[in-house]
Parts: structure tokens; sequence; C-alpha cells
């Protein structure tokens, strides 16, 4: 069954003929055209959200078109399985992962890649625990404004996929599929081949560690509750 | 049928949880119970909302021209097959 995407826009019938099998025979080149523009009428808006989650998923710009292009393909030729159109953007986000997740599988194997982060570091360990709230989070008002909002009015989104992007690799899939795609964990699990518990476990150190990253960058903001809030302006 | 009294620790811990919609019914009714009483549970919770937020909005990126492009190759690549199969 198609996974459904939160964001999955408003119903728009799919061609007829699709239903029928996708390029089943018989197909007139009506039908052929009707399916394309409507294919193509669902991927144009949604390119960005496969793009932005391709790169967050390898970090690499190059790789992440790759990854697009091969769902798109896999796409268009397995239309005629998408049995509910309004999960397009699901089903196509889904294909878009198994991409991925295929080609991390293979990487993976590779005799010459140094082990990745099931086992974290010392440093890692050391941010399990983390919040940023706990660093923020002023119980009593201040003159100059909340830290809290401080903090948000200078996170950039750049920010957030520079730490999104540091995190080690497990922890960064669960993380998109999870925060980013809107995935239940047990629907990152199947998808990941990891039974539950480790998509939980991932999540929360994933979590953590992205706020340590965030609490970092906000120091370079200048956001710190020892310096009077003032906090420089960004260059 | 009244919501079972959390303390905040255990709200704290599930609070993820509850943010990823990964509770039953009772269990967020019970989460609901005490953030509607408890300001910090409360604010922590609008905290990890917010950036959860910008966190999703990570994942949309503008696709560079090139990978339009590629794509408007691609489709008209699998319509000019389509096209030629059917004929």
């Amino acid at each position: 069954m198609p996974l459904a995407h939160p964001d999955t826009q408003a119903p728009m019938p799919l061609p007829q003929a699709t239903y029928r099998g996708g390029s089943g025979i018989g197909m007139s080149d009506r039908d052929i055209d009707n399916r394309q523009h409507w294919f193509e009428q669902r991927l144009s808006p949604l390119l960005d959200r496969l793009y932005g989650c391709a790169l967050r998923l390898t970090r690499d710009p190059d790789d992440a078109e790759d990854i697009v292009a091969e769902a798109v393909g896999k796409a268009w030729s397995r239309l005629g399985e998408l049995r509910d159109p309004q999960c397009f953007d699901g089903w196509l986000l889904h294909i878009l992962n198994n991409v991925f997740i295929s080609e991390w599988r293979r990487r993976q194997c590779r005799p010459q890649r140094p082990a990745t982060a099931e086992d974290p570091s010392p440093d890692e360990l050391d941010s399990s625990t983390f919040t940023l709230f706990q660093q923020l989070h002023q119980p009593f008002l201040l003159w100059w404004g909340s830290l809290e909002e401080q903090f948000f009015n200078s996170l950039l989104h750049e920010d957030i996929q520079q730490a999104i992007d540091a995190l080690p690799d497990p922890f960064r899939v669960t993380m998109v599929l999870v925060e980013v795609q809107g995935y239940s964990y047990s629907e990152a699990a199947h998808l990941l081949g990891i039974p539950l518990g480790t998509v939980r476990s991932r999540l929360s150190r994933a979590r953590a560690l992205l706020q340590k990253t965030l609490w970092e960058q906000a120091g370079d903001a200048g956001v710190r509750p020892d310096d009077g809030g003032t906090g420089r302006q960004r260059p | 049928m009244s919501a079972r009294p959390l303390d905040c620790e255990e709200v704290i811990e599930r609070l993820f949880e509850y943010l990823d919609r990964e509770l039953d019914e009772r269990q967020i009714a019970d989460i609901e119970h005490h953030l509607a009483r408890c300001r910090d549970c409360f604010t922590r919770a609008q905290f990890e909302t917010r950036l959860r937020a910008r966190v999703s909005a990570a994942g949309t990126v503008t696709a560079p021209p090139r990978l339009h492009q590629r794509i408007r190759q691609l489709l008209d690549r699998f319509n000019d097959g389509e096209a030629n199969t059917h004929h």
C-alpha cells in the first residue's frame, strides 16, 4: 500500500488509462497524452520537496539529482501500480527513499568504507541528553527579550540544513524520514529494515546531536545567556 | 474516562512520541491534560513544536535548473518510448 505523505496535495483524478494497468494494451494516443500531462502536473510542484529530501539524505547535490531522476523514472514506469492518485506525493517520496536506501546499503557493503555511527563517538555520547530548551529557557522575563525568540529569529534555513548534514548517517537518515518527511516510527523501521527500538534510539540521539549543533551555531550568531542577549548581527 | 495524572518527567519522556503522533488516544489525552495545566511542560512542548517545524522545512530545497532540465529530458524520453510502443 502506498504510504500517504502528510503534505499530500488536493486530489486530482488520474486518467482512467492508468487505472487499467499503466501502459496497458489498447491505450490511445489521447490516453498517453493525458497520462503524461497528469504525471507532469503532479511532479512539477513536488520537485523541490523531492530534491530537498534527497539532498538531506545524501548530503551531495549530484547524488541527490541522481536519486531524484531515478525515482522519477521508476515512478513513471510504475504509474500503473499507483492505486490511489491522491497518494501520488507520498508514493513518489517512498520510491525516492527506496532508491536512496538501496544505494546506501550498497555503499555500506563496500569493505573500504569506515564503520559509521551506530556506535557513537564519546563526544556524541556526551551530547545524548543535550536539549536546546534547557540552554535557552529562562523562567523569568528579561528586559532584552526572550533567548528562545532570539534563537528562532537568528536560526537560518541553512543552519538547520548544516546541522542535519552533520549527523552520522544512520541518525540523519532516520531523522529525515520521521521528522522531515513525516513517516511513522514503524514505517521508518520497515523502510530501513531495523527494529522499532532502533528507530527510537536513533531519533533520540539524532535530536540531541542536532540540538547541540544548533546551540553551537547559535553561539556563533551571538545568542548566549551570558552576553546580555545582545546578540551580534550575522554578517 | 478521566485522564491519568502524569508528572513532568513522564510527559517530557514521551513528548517527542506525542509530537510524532506515535501515541494512542488515551496517552494523547493524558499528555494534553498535563500540558493544559503545567506551564513549564507546555512551554517545552511549544518550543519543540516550533523547532520541529523548522527542521521539517529543511526538506524543501529549490531544485537546480539542471535537475529540471534533466527531468524534462527524462520525461521526453519516456514519452517517445511509450509513443513508439503504441504505434
